[in-house]
Parts: structure tokens; sequence; C-alpha cells
């Protein structure tokens, strides 16, 4: 803080300094050198720094933010290590309890005596109750988004995209009680005639009981996952530049085919983060598929009938009545999630990543 | 490869405004015709409504007649699709698609159009690049993305872009405005050699290039603001600039107004 005051008397000799040499005759009097500082910048001190330049402050708002900002990230860091060494802390003793094999077993009961959990059914399910949930969310996702943006007109495209948003507000406990109570009978129903008709695929195979599906848990996540893509797309799609769009149909792009060649390439990128997202939303999704799936512990395709479960629905489910090591078990089921949810991320990062040359240009 | 173009009674709406009112003109086919006047005057707004650009715009109408060789582009059965392929338009920024590579910008109007054949399109490339005088500093990275060239190269590869659905007239709207002295002497000289092929149409606030590159020069001019642009005169480009008929076109290439 020393060095403040000095800025100002720095200034003023400086200045005296500079006129006296370059302007004046070596036989002028100071006091007549001193008069044009003067008038020019009263004390030296003008915003325009009349004079030697002032040294750069040592402590200061710049530094200050600067710390604080770098704290602030180093934060980031310190939590995700201490999480990660909890987590891994209290799931090795269970793991090492675990009397099956943890990747292939089928089952989970960590609370007996001679404790067996295996996390390959679990880890099956998020990912196929995830991946059939994207599926069907992102195209509807993306159609309602381009309607908005492009087709919409503004007053309509403004409600719609409102009511969209406020589905996203949603607590998904009521996702859930819906899913189960309401949902349930139209899909029961929908499964029994894909059952009827195109039993012969195994996804619609089975002999029943229907409804409690993984197709029941994937619609439910899909429509939690839908407002989600949706505004993000959305927003991605607002951004294409006009002059783009314009080029397309100046060289006589349909609308659709201006969405093509302009809009849809450009917000890549964007779309794939807004996948992501709704995925990673998915893949954590705990309460509405504990509440509709059917809660089995085996690796099938069937979609249709009774069964399926996530890793966050498991936990979510045993944790109640767990002890330690069933505690435990839940944990390591946890970090089993956590990677799922990183080689996710990874991977969407290297998509956007393989083009970056092309994106990167367009900003 | 070229039509002539001819406007009657053009007038042109965004919303309740007025922007052009009454615009009579013809325009030679395998001429270049510039349109100049001062900021706001509907110069844009008229090149806009040749192709039928100027409709994109919310709220945005066209009224009279404008016809391509007697064909009236405002006709109920004409696609409008077909028009703006036949009526090509380059715009007053580059805007190269920045997701596409040099080779994808130059084809993307061939695309829409349902060619797909490697080789027609190949070929189609080089001929519009060479075309827009792009194709000696581009044809080693053709694979690299449009965004990446200068602005100069990136308007030249609009301009291919433009012309490589070979339309019949090319539009452009103050092409060189954001470009240096270099890059617009380029696209300048590129004009005289298109105009062998195609009708050119230009806007521009250039004096300079407007009696440099075009056969023609309309003027057009508002009285204030609020009121609807209006063609003040319309002759050999060499008139206009050394013996115009109207006193307010003198005045305004003289610099004493606008």
């Amino acid at each position: 803080m020393g060095e403040t005051p000095h800025r100002s008397a720095d200034a003023g000799t400086g200045g005296t300094r500079v006129t006296q040499s370059h302007e004046w005759p070596a036989g002028a009097s100071a006091r007549v050198a001193e008069a044009p500082v003067s008038t020019r910048s009263p004390g030296g001190t003008g915003l325009g720094g009349g004079g030697a330049l002032p040294r750069s402050r040592k402590f200061g708002a710049e530094r200050a933010f600067r710390g604080l900002t770098l704290a602030a990230g180093t934060a980031v860091l310190v939590i995700i290590a201490a999480i990660a060494i909890f987590l891994v802390a209290k799931a090795v003793p269970a793991l090492r309890a675990n009397t099956e094999n943890f990747w292939s077993y089928e089952g989970w009961s960590p609370n007996e005596t001679e404790p067996k959990f295996g996390i390959g059914a679990l880890a099956f399910g998020t990912v196929l109750s995830s991946a059939l949930a994207l599926l069907i969310a992102v195209p509807v996702a993306l159609g309602i988004a381009l309607y908005l943006s492009h087709y919409a007109p503004r007053r309509l495209g403004t409600a719609l995209g409102f009511l969209v948003d406020l589905l996203a507000a949603v607590p998904s406990v009521v996702f859930g009680l819906w899913g189960r109570d309401v949902f349930s009978s139209p899909v029961r129903d929908f499964s029994v005639w894909l059952n009827h008709h195109f039993g012969w695929i195994p996804l619609f195979g089975g002999d029943g009981p229907f409804g409690a599906s993984v197709m029941l848990g994937a619609l439910v996540l899909a429509i939690m996952v839908l407002p989600i893509i949706t505004s993000l797309s959305r927003e991605v799609f607002l951004q294409t530049p006009t002059a783009n769009e314009e080029a397309a149909l100046a060289l006589g792009a349909t609308r659709w085919e201006m969405l093509r060649t302009a809009v849809l390439p450009y917000g890549r990128p964007g779309i794939i983060a807004a996948m992501m997202l709704g995925l990673g939303r998915a893949l954590g999704e705990t309460i509405a598929l504990a509440l509709t799936l059917g809660i089995t512990f085996g690796i099938s395709f069937n979609l249709i009938q009774n069964g399926g479960n996530t890793i966050a629905a498991n936990i979510a489910n045993a944790f109640g009545e767990a002890n330690e090591t069933g505690r435990g078990a839940l944990i390591a089921s946890g970090l089993v999630l956590f990677a799922i949810t990183l080689i996710v991320n990874i991977t969407a990062r290297a998509i956007i990543y393989r083009r970056r040359e092309f994106t990167e240009s367009a900003a | 490869m070229a039509k002539r173009v001819s406007a009657s009674n053009v007038t042109a709406y965004y919303g309740g405004f007025k922007a052009i009112e009454n615009i009579n003109l013809t325009v030679e086919p395998k001429t270049v015709t510039a349109l100049i006047g001062p900021s706001g005057c509907g110069k844009s707004t008229f090149l806009r409504s040749i192709n039928r650009m100027h409709e994109v715009l919310p709220g945005a109408r066209v009224e009279g007649s404008l016809t391509i060789d007697d064909q009236d582009i405002y006709d109920r059965d004409v696609d409008v699709t077909a028009v703006r392929r036949t009526i090509g338009m380059v715009f007053q920024r580059p805007n190269p698609f920045p997701t596409m590579s040099i080779f994808e910008n130059v084809v993307a109007g061939l695309k829409l159009n349902g060619v797909r054949k490697k080789s027609i399109l190949e070929d189609a490339a080089e001929k519009a690049l060479r075309a827009a005088n792009l194709w000696g500093e581009v044809k080693d990275r053709l694979g690299k993305p449009g965004a990446g060239l200068s602005g100069g190269q990136q308007q030249r590869l609009c301009i291919a872009r433009t012309i490589a659905v070979e339309p019949q007239v090319v539009l452009m709207d103050e092409p060189c405005s954001a470009l240096d002295p270099i890059s617009t002497l380029a696209i300048e000289d590129l004009m005289f050699q298109l105009k062998d092929k195609f009708t050119i149409i230009i806007v521009t606030h250039n004096m300079q290039q407007a009696a440099r590159v075009s056969d023609r020069t309309a003027f057009f001019s508002i009285e204030k603001t609020g009121d609807p642009g209006r063609l003040i005169e319309y002759d050999n480009t060499q008139k206009i600039f050394s013996n115009p008929s109207v006193k307010k076109t003198e005045d305004y290439i003289t610099g004493r107004f606008g």
C-alpha cells in the first residue's frame, strides 16, 4: 500500500524534468520551466498521465480479485479430491468383504454375514434406461427446439419455451409418482400390444407381467430430460448467425435445407453438450426410477417385462436398511456411476474436440 | 447465361414502414449496374427484393412486378427457391458456412440442388474457384475451414459459392465494404470478368467503385428520414458521373449532400 501516495509526486517531478530538458534552453530558470506543466495538468495527475509513468501497484483490487478467483478454482479440486478419498475409503472394506465377484455377480445382498453383491446388472440397467431415454428424447427435443427457434411465430415461441422450462422445474419425485400411478397403465397396455404383435423380437418378448418395466422408466426419464435438451438446443439454434442463414436461403435452400445447411451444423457442439447434460441427469436420476422400475437384479434386454434397476435407484431403495458393509457396497456402486458419467463426458469432449478447427473459427 | 431484370412500380415494406416506392428500372444482360445513394435510401432493400430475400424478414413484403426475361418472379406459381437459384447473392460481410471446408462451401449450393456425384462437384468447385480468382490460393487446402481464410479470400469464396450454381443474375450488396483496398481491387477485377457471363447488380457506398466497375448507375435517395426511397436518376455511368440530369444526383456525387 505504501507505493500509492508516490504516484502524484513522481508524475509531477517527471513532468518538470522532461519540459526542462527538451523545450527550454539551458539558461532558463526553473520557475519559468514549471509554468507549462501546471497549466497543462494541474498537480501533474491528469488521467492522461502527464509526466513519468507511475509504478504498478503491488497490492490492490486487481490482485485481491485474482487471489479470490484462484481460491475458488482450487476449492473445486479440493472438494472433488475430498469426496473421492471419502468414497474410496468407505468402499474398499466392503469390496474386500464381498464373497462374490463385484463385476459379474447378479444380485445385491451386502447385509448378510457373507455379503454378496455385484454391480454388473445395475450398471447395465443404468446405461440401458438412460440410453433409451436419450434415444426417445433427443429427436423430440430437437424438433421442439427447431420449431420454437425457426418456425413458431415469436410470441408463440416464447410462450411455449416458457412452458418447456416449466417442465424442467417439476421435481423428479412428482414424475416418479405420476409414472407409477398414472402413466404405467397406458404403458402396460402398449406393452401387451407390443408383446402380442412383436413378441418374436427379444426386446418385446416374455410372458409378463408387464408395466413396471425399463420402457416405463425410460419414458419417464425421457420426459424429464426433454426440457434440458430442448431449451439448450433452442438457445444454440437462436445463436446461428443470420448471415449464414441468409447465405443458405440465397443459394435456393428451402427452410428445412437452410436448417440442415446452416443451423444444425453450427449448433452441433451445442447439441452434443445438451445431450450430455441430459444424459448426465438420466444417469444420476434416482427417485423417479426407484418408483417406476420393477427392481430386479438380472441383465436382460427385455424392455417391457416388469424389471430393471439402476445404480442410483438401488442406492435409494437399499440405503435405509443397509449396515456398515451395505453402505460401503452402495458407495462402491456410486463410484462406478461416477466412472460411467466421466467416460460419457470424456467421449463427448472428444467428439467436440475432433471438429475444433471448424467450431473455433466459427466464433 | 444472363438475363434481363425489369422492375416496374416496385414498392417494398417492412411491416408498416414503406422503404422504397415505385421503383422502375431495367437492367440489361451482361452488364454491371451500380445502385448508389445515401444510407437508408432503400438500395439494399431494392436489391434484396430482386431475389425475394426481402420477404425473409418477418412482416416484410413487396408490391409491384419484377421480371427476369419476362417471367414475373413474384408470380404465385413461382417457386421462391428457384428464383434464388437463378438470382444469386453476395452479402456485405463475407459469410462462408463456418462448419464447412472451403470445398464444401463452394459446392453447398450444388448439394442443395441434389448434385451428389463427387467428380461433378470437384469439377464445379474448381471452375467456380478459378472464376472467382481464388483457385491458386486455396487449391492445396480445400479441406480446411472456409472461415480460416482472410476477409478478402472469404468474400471471393462466397462469390465462388454463388456462381457455382450458375445463376443468371448476381446481386452484390456492398461486397467490398468490409475489405481492404487490395482485396477490393481483386473483387472489382473479378466483376469485369464475371459480366461476360452474368448480369451483375451491385450496391455500393463507394462512388469511385461505382464509376470504375459499372456500365449503368442508378441513384436512389429519400426526401427525409421516414420517407420511402425513390429512384432519382438511372443512366449510363459515364453520364451520371460527368453530366447528371438531376440536380440532386449532382449534389450527391460531388459530395454536397448525403
